[in-house]
């Protein structure tokens, strides 16, 4: 059951905003400082009304990230070499032949969460930190929401590393059936660390700042 | 009105919506209710009775989970006559030769020791606080490390990732889970319950208040 006290002046409900109020807001603990507080009060942490350089850091970080996710779709991901042969499977190329083998779901999770996901944050991010200085089709709590799923997704492309790591522990078989990791496991995972540093970069507060008329 | 580094407004402090900044009267929650954000249904607060003995408990089986998760064998693979023993730590070393080294630490990193630092500064944090003490020194900075940690905090992602690499090998061989499994398992499970059951603001609030 929600508990609203939105009043902040007397009887008539008028919402603002701390920065709007010339105060500082904890994004920590969310207590409210006057302006110039260093440091919250409350959980000790840094305070700032919005950090200067946070849509600096998005885009740095999202561009280091885009870089990385190149050579992890070039090089091979898992090496395999069984009893009759040896063969390097690249992202694409793993999901193509599980494909083939008539694996339909699995390829499908595979394409998604390897392919879609990534190239879908990348989208989402630059959106939200294009829109934040430029008016854009959605508005501000559409786009509080995309960056909720983008916060939320971005650990778990995390996921294709660990499968490397397990398949490569267990398919140790001597003869018959040994994985290796490949060497796009690497930038694949930096790839991911780089978008999830790019998403924490953005203070979700600016995406509200050009939504002031409160509704 | 000033109150030494807070705002009061008829005697109540204010909060903002760290989502999105909006201003609030300091909520003052029964427990088992939430307050949110009215403007972008954030939740500022959510307190639940016994919260502290809850996640303090729970963080505390989750290290003990991790040490069995670590130790213990996790998967059995047997195809053709042969078969191979994989633990949490040979997943970790999966990576260990040559260039992919880094990524051995990262792996080992995620998780595990993050998890592990996490609910050890949470443990900290919150022991003195199910008896009503003051915290122990340094708890804010725990509680700090504990609230950054969370995202870079991966077990859960690898035991899933462990079900979708399980698929891949269902074909060519027989798989059997060893205990090291079944504490990870557990360990996501218990590792969501705490993480449900912790409000963070009324963390962030008993810490200031215990500590005068």
């Amino acid at each position: 059951m929600p508990v609203h006290d939105m009043e902040i002046s007397g009887t008539e409900p008028r919402l603002s905003t701390a920065r709007a109020q010339g105060l500082i807001a904890c994004q920590r603990c969310g207590l409210v400082h006057p302006a110039g507080t260093e440091h919250c009060s409350r959980c000790g942490g840094p305070v700032r009304s919005r950090d200067p350089h946070s849509l600096q850091r998005v885009w740095a970080w999202l561009f280091a990230g885009i870089v990385v996710y190149i050579p992890a779709n070039i090089y091979p991901m898992l090496r395999t070499a069984t009893l009759l042969d040896k063969e390097e499977s690249t992202i694409v190329g793993g999901a193509i032949e599980l494909f083939h083998h008539g694996s339909y779901m699995v390829a499908t999770v595979v394409f998604v969460a390897s392919i879609l996901i990534p190239i879908g944050k990348f989208i989402a991010i630059a959106y939200l930190a294009l829109g934040v200085r430029k008016a854009v089709v959605m508005n501000a709590h559409q786009r509080h929401k995309l960056f909720e799923v983008v916060e939320f997704i971005g650990r778990w492309s995390m996921i294709d590393v660990f499968v490397v790591a397990i398949l490569s522990a267990l398919v140790q078989l001597g003869s018959v059936a040994i994985i290796n990791p490949g060497i796009a496991a690497v930038s694949f995972a930096l790839s991911v660390a780089f978008t999830m540093l790019s998403a924490q970069s953005l203070d979700p507060r600016l995406i509200w700042d050009a939504d002031e008329e409160f509704k | 009105m000033l109150d030494g580094d807070k705002i009061l407004i008829e005697g109540r402090a204010l909060i903002a919506c760290p989502q999105c900044d909006m201003l609030h009267f300091e909520p003052d929650i029964p427990e088992d209710h939430t307050a949110t954000c009215i403007r972008c249904g954030q939740v500022l607060a959510a307190p639940r009775t016994n919260a502290y003995l809850r996640v303090l408990s729970l963080a505390t089986t989750a290290v003990i989970l991790m040490v069995g998760a670590v130790f213990f064998p996790f998967i059995e693979l047997e195809a053709a006559g042969l078969h191979n023993t994989t633990s949490v730590i040979d997943a970790i070393l999966a990576f260990s030769t040559g260039l992919m080294l880094p990524l051995s630490f990262a792996v080992a990193m995620l998780i595990v020791l993050i998890p592990v630092t996490r609910f050890a500064a949470i443990i900290y944090t919150v022991w003195p606080l199910v008896r009503n003490r003051k915290p122990f020194a340094g708890a804010s900075e725990a509680f700090r490390l504990a609230e950054f940690l969370r995202p870079w905090s991966m077990a859960e992602i690898f035991i899933v990732g462990v079900s979708v690499a399980l698929v891949k090998v269902a074909g060519l061989a027989t798989v059997s889970f060893g205990p090291a499994f079944w504490a990870f398992a557990g360990l996501v499970v218990v590792t969501v319950l705490q993480d449900n059951s912790m409000c963070r603001y009324t963390i962030w609030k008993s810490l200031e208040q215990n500590r005068a």
